[in-house]
């Protein structure tokens, strides 16, 4: 019964998206192709999908950590220690299910360390998230003893490179944990609870919400994307990369949400608004190399495109937009002259 | 007084909220030395009046004049350039700078191009003098109370626009003698010439304070008349649209609770620094009133029984078994709710709607992992919306939206929802209009007879006088004395509050019996 709400929520999220495709498609005309080669699937649409799985991972920790009227900065970092304790794991001959479960247990663990100074400390989010943000790549390189700590464990490289039924396995991680989110959060109270937390704590608490323990667990399912991620990044190079795995994709993934057209003034949220937010940003980025630019530009016109979808979906054009719908043509000065419409 | 050209004057204002008439056709006017009140029910249309006064809001229609001359102000430092200055209900100055630089913000006196502290500081003093208000205006905002904040938000208005003073709800939360200090200002800006336009709530300063009164309803105006010869009953029928019996000093039936199971006792329980420690039995069927004047502790008390601050002595029992209570969370799980004073910081989540805000509590006590379905959802809240008579085009539309009375009994739906058997209101009627009002009293007295058991705190003697059936008096952070049922009075419990002291209190065979911090009132088999 919600699908019609849901889709027009995330209806400018999706204009955008095909906007940039189209425009990728004029740029490369074989931008649409998709081949199958060798068991897997094959073309820049698969790319896009398959490179902004990182994002697209941090993105649904991050929409629900800002819907609390949160951030989480240390996402990238999580992403460095997790990869690194993948990888020394599984050098140090632990099966791979031991791996798996240890370095999702580690990134939660970060989660709820995060969850705990915002919620029982009341550290705001920002400051509380920036100390394993600063401490995490610390903590990694650690892990690695300073060095790339590369691994040939097939069933770990899976993760990063592998694929089921053609499509890569990294894609069907985020839009697995996508949709098992959003249907955690929106068949349960979950979401409406988060929602009432990001925006107005104290009420909440006092209506009987356990506002400490749902911020911990927020800040844990960040820091779970965040390992999963974590793990999908080391896994697509063999290897732990500390100073660079995850780097800057902390604001990539606030990019995405925002972008999504989540506030970050907490509330309300969509896991799905993000998820695409994501996709448009890799998708961005995939024009811009097809494009042939000079790889000194790519930033500059990354911002340049991420500027207008902002703008687009600001509320000050959002009036705008209402304003040229609702006032009748014949009547463009009808703002100057109030007097006019009073007398009809 | 009133001279034949208004220094103010508003014609056939109009304006539209995504095709909602906010304001249709409204005609206003402000004399130059007047004081003009602008009564109405809570969504009547005086806040978006005076916000497109002031500039906030684009008319749609109309015309506004000053001293004769057209005026469009295009936003709120404009209208302040022209002469229109506003000082809102919650001050809207910053309590992390001076008193100094609050007055001069965005308009510091300049030395060398450098801000000139010292001019400010001075011309600072100069200004609060005319106000008689001799302080450090060194000092921070915040360390003033909020009514010496209004006075300097009114210098500041004052000073910045100098011929219209347009004042939302100033006095709602100052107490009787800082509203007579505020009037007195008002005396004196009005003598000075200035044009005052002044929303409230209360009756009684209307009478006090104004001159003449302009009344909205449903963004129409209904009549604007000089205050003098206006009788009271006239006044309240023209703001609610029909007739309305004079409110006669209504007293709660005595009703005998003896027989009826205790909800919660409380024995020597206090915190140091909040309240001293005090013995409460609270049974069902019964609404025990807490009279006091501000600070008098009764809010820390409900703080205390709703788990909010966790008592360091005595003990609490529901049910006949000891509870302790960690958070508001444990104490809704034996069947307590609380509807707090400040309903927009602790009452509603103003982005979720109607419904969500309903259904949050009840939801949040099932626990995440049990959802009420979207049909149960709607359910409960057609029917509070309906059962309160919560006036809202639509359940979905986000609470924010609603008037502060009608946000009022969303948060009460939410309590009732939850069937709780103690329910704590924190001042249920302040800020709400007066048929809001007359219906939440009402309620109250439908509670009780369903057999909960109700706390209420509130400022308003009338009130209390009208549903409690025993009132609790406090003052200076303890319980002083009670007043058993048939012995509630406004005159009694100001007495009582105004005893104060034990002993007092004792004498006056009124009161309840007395009690020192470490001599706690006994509850006595009334």
């Amino acid at each position: 019964m919600t699908i019609p709400t849901t889709l027009r929520r995330v209806l400018p999220q999706l204009v955008a998206l095909f906007v940039i495709l189209a425009l990728n498609t004029a740029i490369a005309p074989g931008f649409l192709d998709i081949a199958y080669a060798n068991g897997r699937l094959y073309g820049s649409l698969i790319d896009i999908l398959n490179r902004g799985a990182p994002v697209a991972l941090l993105a649904i920790g991050m929409t629900l950590v800002i819907a609390t009227k949160g951030i989480d900065l240390s996402v990238g970092a999580v992403m460095a220690i997790c990869g690194a304790v993948a990888a020394a794991l599984i050098t140090n001959d632990h099966s791979l299910a031991v791996t798996l479960v240890a370095t999702i247990g580690i990134g939660i663990l970060c989660g709820l360390w995060n969850g705990a100074l915002v919620a029982f400390l009341g550290i705001q989010p920002i400051i509380a998230t920036l100390i394993l943000m600063v401490a995490g790549r610390g903590i990694a390189q650690l892990v690695t003893e300073g060095v790339i700590l590369t691994f040939n464990d097939p069933g770990l490289i899976f993760v990063g490179t592998g694929s089921v039924f053609g499509i890569p396995f990294p894609v069907i991680l985020w839009i697995v944990i996508g949709i098992a989110a959003s249907l955690l959060f929106r068949t349960t109270a979950l979401g409406l609870l988060v929602e009432a937390i990001g925006i107005n704590r104290r009420a909440s608490m006092l209506a009987g919400i356990g506002t400490g323990a749902l911020l911990m667990a927020v800040y844990a399912a960040s820091g779970f994307c965040a390992a999963v991620a974590g793990i999908v990044a080391a896994a697509d190079i063999r290897g732990a990369d500390a100073n660079n795995a995850g780097l800057w994709l902390e604001l990539d993934a606030i990019l995405a949400v925002v972008v999504g057209g989540n506030s970050l003034m907490g509330g309300r949220f969509s896991i799905a608004g993000s998820l695409i937010g994501a996709m448009i940003i890799q998708s961005v980025n995939t024009g811009i190399l097809l494009a042939g630019f000079p790889p000194e530009f790519n930033l500059v016109i990354k911002a340049a495109i991420i500027v207008v979808i902002l703008v687009v979906q600001s509320p000050a054009s959002h009036t705008l937009f209402a304003f040229f719908r609702h006032r009748p043509r014949s009547e463009p000065a009808a703002a100057s002259e109030p007097g006019k419409e009073a007398a009809q | 007084m009133i001279r034949s050209e208004p220094l103010l004057r508003a014609e056939g204002v109009t304006k539209r909220f995504l095709g909602v008439t906010a304001l249709s056709n409204v005609d206003f006017e402000l004399a130059a030395g007047e004081v003009h009140a602008l009564l109405g029910e809570n969504g009547a249309g005086k806040s978006t009046l005076i916000k497109i006064l002031t500039g906030a809001y684009r008319r749609d229609g109309g015309r506004i004049s000053l001293e004769g001359r057209p005026i469009d102000p295009s936003d709120v430092m404009d209208a302040q350039k022209l002469g229109i200055g506003t000082v809102y209900q919650e001050v809207n100055l910053l309590p992390n700078l001076t008193v100094a630089e609050n007055l001069f913000l965005g308009r510091e006196p300049k030395r060398f191009g450098l801000t000139d502290r010292r001019e400010a500081n001075r011309r600072s003093r100069e200004i609060l003098d005319q106000y008689g208000l001799h302080i450090d205006v060194t000092a921070l905002l915040s360390t003033y109370s909020v009514a010496v904040r209004q006075i300097i938000a009114i210098a500041r208005a004052v000073d910045l626009s100098g011929k219209v003073l347009i004042l939302d709800e100033p006095t709602a939360s100052l107490d009787a003698a800082e509203v007579t200090r505020l009037f007195a200002i008002l005396d004196d800006l009005k003598a000075r010439g200035l044009g005052i336009v002044f929303i409230t709530h209360f009756f009684d300063q209307v009478y006090r304070i104004a001159d003449r009164v302009t009344i909205l309803r449903n963004g129409h105006k209904v009549a604007t008349r000089p205050i003098a010869g206006l009788e009271r009953i006239e006044l309240v029928s023209l703001m609610l649209g029909r007739e309305l019996k004079e409110q006669e000093e209504h007293r709660a039936e005595p009703v005998d609770v003896s027989q009826k199971p205790v909800v919660a006792s409380f024995t020597g329980t206090g915190k140091s620094g909040r309240i001293a420690p005090f013995d409460l039995e609270l049974r069902a069927g019964e609404v025990v009133g807490m009279a006091g004047l501000l600070g008098s502790g009764r809010t820390e008390t409900a703080e205390l029984i709703f788990g909010l601050a966790q008592p360091d002595s005595g003990t609490v029992t529901v049910d006949g078994k000891t509870a302790r209570f960690s958070s508001p969370r444990d104490a809704i799980s034996a069947g307590f709710g609380f509807c707090p004073e400040d309903r927009k910081q602790d009452g509603i989540v103003d982005d979720l709607s109607v419904r969500e805000n309903i259904i949050l509590a009840l939801q949040a006590r099932r626990g995440w992992a049990k959802p009420l379905s979207r049909k149960e959802q709607e359910a409960i809240a057609d029917r509070y919306i309906l059962a309160l008579d919560i006036r809202t085009s639509d359940r979905e539309k986000p609470i924010k939206f609603l008037s502060g009375g009608n946000q009022q009994k969303v948060v009460l739906a939410r309590w009732l929802a939850t069937d709780p058997r103690l329910l704590i209101l924190d001042e249920p009627t302040r800020g709400i209009d007066v048929g809001a009002h007359a219906e939440i009293i009402r309620l109250i007295g439908e509670l009780r007879e369903g057999g909960m058991s109700l706390l209420v705190i509130s400022s308003e003697l009338e009130e209390i006088v009208a549903y409690a059936t025993r009132v609790r008096v406090l003052a200076d952070r303890r319980h002083t004395g009670e007043l058993p049922a048939g012995r509630i009075t406004a005159d009694a419990i100001m007495r009582a509050i105004a005893a104060g002291q034990p002993d007092a209190a004792g004498d006056d065979d009124t009161a309840g019996n007395p009690a020192r911090a470490n001599q706690p009132i006994r509850e006595g088999a009334a």
